[in-house]
């Protein structure tokens, strides 16, 4: 299939998103170029005190509190991000056919918190199973977030999760990618959400495996690349695209972020949770390839590194083996500044680097006091912005647990 | 639990479920879901906070007792007597 045609190019045309430091993209890119943190102070039950990404949005802004009350969390971000984006996009949104519009979310998980506040809920009744909610069957469907959006939406096409660990935002885009090359939609409404921070059970898991972020200044607990990086910080959040064919963007004179041009997935299978450098890297060919790119033409290499001690040493072994001799290749990391939004992660980041196209700067990893060995490479954008670059490509890479890897390629789009 | 007792605690548990309408409009001898946007799910919402608040098990065939305030008051006054 010709890859070429203007039906087979896939762009970014909106861009909905809740971040922890960010309710639209404007307020996100400045918060990222002028070094806010979006982590918190946070305390859930059970665990206690820790730290977390937290989302400010206004969840009424296109829900009632009758639906946010029949919802989840990860459907009132979807909901939030979706509507968003399409009025970002400038798509007749009235007229717009919505049978031919499709969902495509990743998810790291869902159904935890749900299940957690039932189990909650019977305690407080010894147990008695008359006391669990009938709302927990259509709360914890896998495809809960993405059905949310098209219950507020009115959108009669295809919706579904993409179960995905941490890779999942970046599935979720190339799934919609896919489904408009095979014609199955005209419009794809696809990134990833995550309602994280409210299962007490992820802090529990990460604590219990030595890979919680833990310092007495929130801000600075998210520290990828840093000697003294302890952990993750968990985040809630959310992105969401509307992707559409070239030739459907150019037909109705849509601003366009960027095109995706290449994509790579593809198996550790190695571990349940620690990551492999060869496989991470032959991801990045894998996408590189696809957009028929050298490494060399990576104007910006966004990291997935998620401040573990081992985890951030892999990839960047993985990218000293693929951008070897690359001295324009930028790297940096945006987990520093809003900790791991899990199945957002990687579609947050990405929207937070878009904006390099328009404006030339490089956002920094900050937090990084004392550079880990293991972890320097040339390159990498430390505490400060870099200015006045030409951007014109991104790779945007997100890994997750059991060994799944997903690597993005945006390019500037010029007529 | 007097009738007035009663309903003023089916309205904070209809202002839970269905937190968007006006309850000083209420007319009590229509039916709930005539008047306010509510579907099946959020009437079993009312017989769990009832199973919760007043350790009230309705049985299924007594649900449609529960269409209107009305109706419901005369169902629960009897039940919540001595509560």
């Amino acid at each position: 299939m010709d890859r070429t045609a203007e039906n087979q190019r896939i762009v970014i045309t909106g861009i909905g998103l809740a971040a922890p430091n960010g309710n639209t993209l404007a307020e996100y890119r400045r918060a990222l170029l002028e070094g806010q943190s979006g982590v918190e102070a946070y305390e859930i039950r059970y665990f206690g005190k820790t730290v977390a990404g937290v989302c400010h949005f206004d969840n009424l802004k296109y829900e009632s509190r009758r639906e946010l009350r029949r919802g989840t969390r990860a459907g009132s971000i979807a909901v939030y991000c979706a509507n968003e984006a399409v009025a970002d996009s400038g798509i007749d949104w009235e007229s717009f056919p919505k049978e031919r519009v499709g969902v495509y979310l990743g998810i790291t998980e869902h159904g935890n918190v749900e299940t957690e506040n039932e189990i909650y809920q019977i305690k407080q009744y010894e147990y008695d199973c008359s006391f669990w909610s009938h709302h927990h069957n259509p709360r914890t469907v896998a495809n809960n977030p993405a059905g949310e959006v098209t219950l507020n939406m009115k959108i009669t096409g295809p919706h579904y999760t993409l179960g995905a660990a941490c890779a999942a935002g970046n599935a979720g885009l190339i799934q919609g990618l896919q489904q408009l090359r095979l014609g199955e939609v005209d419009l794809a409404l696809a990134g990833g959400v995550s309602e994280s921070i409210h299962t007490f059970g992820i802090f529990a898991a990460f604590a219990a495996e030595g890979a919680l972020a833990r310092h007495a200044d929130p801000a600075r607990a998210s520290r990828p690349f840093d000697t003294a990086r302890n952990g993750i910080v968990v985040s809630e959040g959310g992105a969401v695209y509307t992707l559409e064919r070239l030739s459907d963007a150019k037909a109705r004179g849509a601003r366009i972020y960027g095109e995706i041009v290449g994509y790579g997935m593809n198996s550790d299978a190695t571990d349940f949770i620690l990551p492999n450098a060869s496989r991470q890297a032959e991801c990045m060919r894998k996408a590189l390839a696809s957009a028929r790119l050298a490494p060399s033409e990576i104007d910006i290499v966004n990291t997935h590194a998620t401040a573990t001690v081992s985890g951030d040493a892999i990839e960047i072994e993985a990218l000293r083996s693929v951008f070897a001799e690359c001295p324009e290749t930028y790297v940096n990391n945006t987990k520093s500044f809003i900790g791991h939004a899990m199945g957002a992660a990687g579609v947050l980041e990405l929207a937070g680097n878009l904006p390099s196209f328009q404006d030339g700067i490089v956002h920094p990893t900050i937090n990084v006091d004392e550079l880990d060995p293991k972890c320097a490479f040339p390159t990498l954008v430390l505490n400060k912005p870099l200015e006045g670059k030409d951007i014109r490509v991104i790779l945007n890479n997100s890994f997750g647990m059991v060994g799944i890897n997903a690597v993005l390629i945006v390019a500037k789009y010029e007529e | 639990m007097t009738r007035p007792e009663i309903r003023t605690a089916i309205i904070d548990i209809l202002s839970d479920i269905a937190p968007d309408e006006d309850y000083a409009q209420l007319k009590d001898d229509v039916s709930f879901r005539e008047q306010l946007s509510m579907d099946s799910m959020d009437m079993l919402d009312i017989v769990l906070e009832l199973r919760k608040q007043f350790k009230l098990q309705i049985p299924e065939a007594d649900y449609p007792n529960l269409v209107s305030m009305q109706s419901t008051l005369d169902y629960l006054e009897p039940l919540l007597a001595d509560k």
